[in-house]
C-alpha cells in the first residue's frame, strides 16, 4: 500500500483542467492561416506541392478534410501560409473545412445545422462504437487517448462502448477500405435510433491520400448524412473533444 | 564468384536486377531450404513481379552472421505454375507462399495451409471473398466455435478471430485479417510524386510511422543518393527510440488494464503521453509523422528539444521503473502474467518470429545489432531477450527495451552535441538508379520492417514490397493461446499488439 502511495505521489496531477483552452506545443499544425496578399503565382505553387489535392490553384484554400498536415506549403511559402496550433478545426458542414485566405478566422461549427434531437438526447451523455475501416491505428490510438487520464472526455459523460445496441452513434476512421464495407453497414444498423455519424481524421473525411484506390468503397459515407468532421492526421484528442463539446453544447 | 545467389554485406542493400541469379526452381528450392536450414539466417521477403506472360520470384534472406542480405531468383510462366512447397520444409515461409498464390494463383504443393492472406482488391481468384474465408473447423460434441470481430469491443483495428474451444479452454485459434487492405503497394507505383510516396510509408501503420517512413527514406536514398550526414543519422535513431519508448510504455498499460490492475494502467497512460507530447514538441506530430524525409529533414533536432527529451526522458523513466517494478512484483498481476501464453524458442525459430516477439521468446533477433543501419552502424546497443516466452517475458521485455531505449537516447544526444553537420532539407529524388533491386531493413518497436524497391530501366519504380514485422509475428498470437483459458486471450493480444493496417497493407 505504501509503494502504492509514492506512485500516486509521483504521477501527481495529469489530468487537462480546462480542454477548450489547453496549450498545445508550438509546432504542432492545427488550423492553417493563408495569407490575403497570396499572389495567384503563388496560389499555384503551393498547389503544385499539396501531396493531396487539399489546395485550390484558383482559390489559394486548403481543404482541411483533404490535408495530411505535411506542412510542405507552408515550408516554401512561409510568409502566406501559416499552420497555428489552434485544434479546434472540427466542423459540421463539409465545405466549413475549406479555409480560404480570408487570415486569422476561428473554425466553429454551424449551429443552425446541429439536428436538435441531437442535444436534447445526448447532451448529457453520449456512448460511441468506434469502427476502423482502413484507419493506420494513429486515428484509433488518439481516439483512445481521448477517454484516458490526460483528456478524460468520459467527465461530460462521453465514452466509447463495447457494443453498436449501447451506442448512440458510430465514429468511422480510415478511409473505408472495400473489405470493411459489409462490417461497417452491420454495425451501424445495429444502432438504435438517433444515431449520429462522426468521420474522424483526413482518410475518414476524403479517403486522404487513399481517395483514387481501387481498395477502397466511399458509398457508405457519400449516402449518409454526417454530424461531425474532425481532420488531422491523426486527429488530436483536443480537436475530437472540442469538436463534441461544440456539437452537444457543452 | 557465387553463381547461386548474391550475398550483400550492407543495410540498406542495392544491387543491379541482371546480377541477381536466375536458377531452375529445383535448384532454388535446394539453395534456399541450404541457407534456411541454418538458425541464424530467415527469410525478409519472397515475392513474384509480373513481366509479361512470366513471373520472376525473388527471395530475400537475412544472415545474421555474416550481417549479410541473400538475394536470388527464378522464374516461372504465369499460367498454372505448380511447384512444390518450400514452406512445407520451413514453415516461416508459409506467409510469403500464400500470397504469391492469392495474387498470382501459383499452387504450392505440399503447403500445409495455402489460404487467404489479405484479399488484396487485385487478387487472383475473385470469388475468393472476405465473407467467405475458408476457417479450420473439428466436428465434435465437446467443441464449439467462438468467433470474434471484424469489428471489436475495443477501440481497435478490425480483423476475425475464430476460436474452437473446449470448454473454456482454447483448442485451436485462427486469425482472419484483410480488413484494413487499402492497397498501399499498388499507390506506392501509382502515386508519382515522392512526397506521397514517403506520406503513404507513414501511414504504413500509424503506430510505426517513424519505423516505416525511415526504412522508406533509407531506400529512396540508396537508389538515388546516399547521405553520410552523421547528425542527421543520430536524430533518426533517436526518433526511432522515443517511438519504441512511448509504444512500450503504452502497452504495459493495456497490459494492466487486461488484469483490472487500474494503478498500473493509469500511470503508464500518462507517461506515454509525455513521450509523444515531447515527440510532437519536436516535429510537431505525436506519432512522429512528417519527422523522416529522404536527403535530410523537415525538423532538425535542437539545442531545446534534445534538453527537453533529456529532461522528459529522466522523469519518465524513473517514475516507469518505479511503477513497473511495482507492476512486476505484484501476486495479483504475476498470476495472469506468468506461465500465460508461451511460445517456445523452437515455435519462435519455426515461425520465423522477428523483434520483440522473437526476443521475448529467446530468440535474439535485432536488425539494430544483426544489419546495422543509420547511426546503430557506430553504436553499439546492448541485446535485451528473455527465455521464457510468456506475458510475463513480453512484459519484462517492453520494460527492459524501455530502460535500453532510455540508455540508447542519452548516448546519442551526448554525440549529437558533439557532431554538428548542418542537417539540410529533405530532397525529393524523381529520378532513381534505373534497372536495381534494393532492400531497407529497420527495427521498429514490433521488431523488423522490411522495403524493397526494384527499378525499371527509366529509373521508375516498378515494384514496391512491404513487409512489416506482424507478417511473421501474427501466427505466435494463434500459438500462444492454445491450451489457455479463452478468457486470457486479450491479455495475449496486448502482449504482442500486432498491426492490422501494417499487415492488411
Amino acid at each position: 500500500m505504501l509503494k502504492e502511495i509514492k506512485i500516486l505521489k509521483s504521477h501527481g496531477v495529469q489530468y487537462v483542467k480546462d480542454l477548450r483552452t489547453q496549450k498545445v506545443a508550438e509546432r504542432f499544425r492545427g488550423r492553417p492561416i493563408i495569407s490575403n496578399d497570396i499572389t495567384d503565382e503563388e496560389k499555384k505553387q503551393a498547389a503544385a506541392l499539396c501531396p493531396v489535392g487539399a489546395i485550390d490553384p484558383t482559390k489559394g484554400s486548403i481543404d482541411l478534410g483533404r490535408c495530411v498536415f505535411c506542412n510542405e506549403c507552408a515550408f516554401a511559402l512561409p510568409d502566406k501560409i501559416h499552420f497555428t496550433n489552434d485544434y479546434r478545426i472540427a466542423t459540421n458542414r463539409r465545405e466549413d473545412l475549406i479555409i480560404q485566405p480570408r487570415g486569422d478566422l476561428p473554425l466553429r461549427l454551424k449551429e443552425s445545422e446541429i439536428v436538435p434531437q441531437i442535444r436534447t438526447f445526448f447532451k448529457g451523455s453520449l456512448k460511441l462504437r468506434q469502427v476502423s475501416a482502413g484507419g493506420d491505428n494513429s486515428c484509433e490510438m488518439e481516439l483512445n487517448a481521448a477517454g484516458n487520464v490526460n483528456f478524460d472526455m468520459g467527465r461530460y459523460g462521453i465514452e466509447f462502448v463495447a457494443s453498436p445496441r449501447h451506442a448512440d452513434g458510430i465514429v468511422i476512421t480510415g478511409p473505408v477500405s472495400k473489405n470493411m464495407v459489409t462490417a461497417l453497414r452491420i454495425t451501424y444498423d445495429a444502432v438504435p435510433d438517433p444515431k449520429i455519424i462522426i468521420l474522424v481524421g483526413t482518410d475518414a473525411i476524403s479517403g486522404g491520400l487513399f481517395a483514387d484506390s481501387p481498395a477502397i468503397d466511399r458509398s457508405f459515407i457519400e449516402n449518409h448524412r454526417i454530424d461531425l468532421y474532425v481532420p488531422g492526421n491523426p486527429a488530436h484528442p483536443l480537436t475530437f473533444i472540442n469538436g463534441l463539446m461544440d456539437l452537444l453544447g457543452i | 564468384m557465387n553463381r547461386k545467389y548474391l550475398d550483400i554485406k550492407a543495410n540498406p542493400a542495392i544491387c543491379n536486377t541482371e546480377d541477381i541469379p536466375v536458377l531452375p526452381y529445383h535448384e532454388f528450392n535446394d539453395v534456399v531450404s541450404g541457407i534456411l536450414a541454418e538458425e541464424s539466417n530467415h527469410c525478409l521477403a519472397y515475392f513474384a513481379v509480373p513481366t509479361g506472360e512470366n513471373l520472376q520470384f525473388y527471395i530475400a534472406i537475412a544472415d545474421d552472421t555474416n550481417n549479410s542480405i541473400i538475394l536470388t531468383s527464378f522464374t516461372a510462366e504465369r499460367k498454372s505454375a505448380v511447384f512444390p512447397s518450400l514452406a512445407a520444409k520451413f514453415f516461416q515461409l508459409h506467409g510469403f507462399e500464400r500470397e504469391i498464390h492469392e495474387n498470382y494463383g501459383i499452387q504450392f504443393e505440399g503447403h500445409p495451409w495455402l489460404k487467404p492472406v489479405r484479399f488484396p482488391f487485385n487478387r487472383y481468384n475473385q470469388d475468393s471473398v472476405i465473407e467467405n474465408y475458408p476457417f479450420y473447423s473439428i466436428e465434435s460434441e465437446e467443441l464449439h466455435e467462438v468467433g470474434v470481430g471484424p469489428v471489436h469491443a475495443g477501440v481497435i483495428e478490425p480483423g476475425h478471430f475464430r476460436f474452437i474451444c473446449n470448454g473454456e479452454k482454447v483448442r485451436h485459434l485462427e486469425i482472419q485479417l484483410g480488413y484494413q487492405h487499402r492497397g498501399i503497394e499498388h499507390l506506392m507505383l501509382t502515386k508519382n510524386s515522392p512526397l506521397q510516396r514517403c506520406i503513404l510509408a507513414e501511414n504504413i501503420a500509424g503506430d510505426t510511422a517513424v519505423g516505416h517512413a525511415l526504412a522508406h527514406a533509407q531506400l529512396i536514398e540508396i537508389l538515388s543518393e546516399p547521405v553520410a550526414n552523421e547528425t542527421l543519422h543520430i536524430e533518426r535513431c533517436i526518433a526511432l527510440e522515443m517511438e519504441r519508448i512511448a509504444v512500450h510504455i503504452g502497452d504495459t498499460a493495456a497490459l494492466c488494464g487486461d488484469v483490472a490492475y487500474q494503478l498500473g494502467q493509469v500511470v503508464c497512460e500518462a507517461l506515454r503521453t509525455t513521450v509523444i507530447n515531447t515527440t510532437q514538441l519536436w516535429c510537431g506530430n505525436r506519432f512522429g509523422k512528417s519527422l523522416i524525409r529522404p536527403g535530410g529533414s523537415n525538423f532538425p533536432l535542437t539545442e531545446e528539444v534534445a534538453n527537453n527529451i533529456l529532461k522528459m526522458l529522466e522523469d519518465t523513466g524513473r517514475r516507469y521503473v518505479e511503477m513497473t517494478d511495482r507492476i512486476l512484483t505484484l501476486p495479483s498481476v504475476l498470476a495472469r502474467f506468468e506461465d500465460i501464453g508461451t511460445v517456445s524458442r523452437e515455435q519462435a525459430l519455426k515461425l520465423g518470429l522477428v523483434g520483440m516477439a522473437a526476443r521475448s521468446s529467446g530468440l535474439l533477433r535485432d536488425i539494430r545489432i544483426s544489419h546495422p543501419f543509420q547511426f546503430y552502424r557506430n553504436f553499439e546497443v546492448h541485446p535485451v531477450y528473455h527465455s521464457s516466452g510468456d506475458v510475463l517475458a513480453r512484459a519484462l521485455q517492453r520494460k527492459k527495451e524501455v530502460e535500453e531505449s532510455i540508455r540508447i537516447i542519452q548516448s546519442l544526444i551526448t554525440r549529437w552535441k558533439e557532431s554538428k553537420t548542418t542537417v539540410s532539407r529533405p530532397v525529393y529524388h524523381d529520378r532513381l538508379r534505373p534497372s536495381s533491386l534494393a532492400v531497407s531493413l529497420t527495427e521498429g518497436w514490433r521488431g523488423e520492417i522490411c522495403h524493397v524497391a526494384m527499378t525499371n530501366a527509366q529509373g521508375e519504380i516498378q515494384q514496391y514490397k512491404i513487409k512489416d514485422a506482424s507478417f511473421h509475428n501474427w501466427m505466435a498470437l494463434a500459438l500462444a493461446v492454445r491450451n489457455q483459458e479463452i478468457s486470457d486471450f486479450p491479455l495475449c493480444n496486448k502482449s504482442y499488439n500486432l498491426s492490422y493496417c501494417g499487415h492488411d497493407l
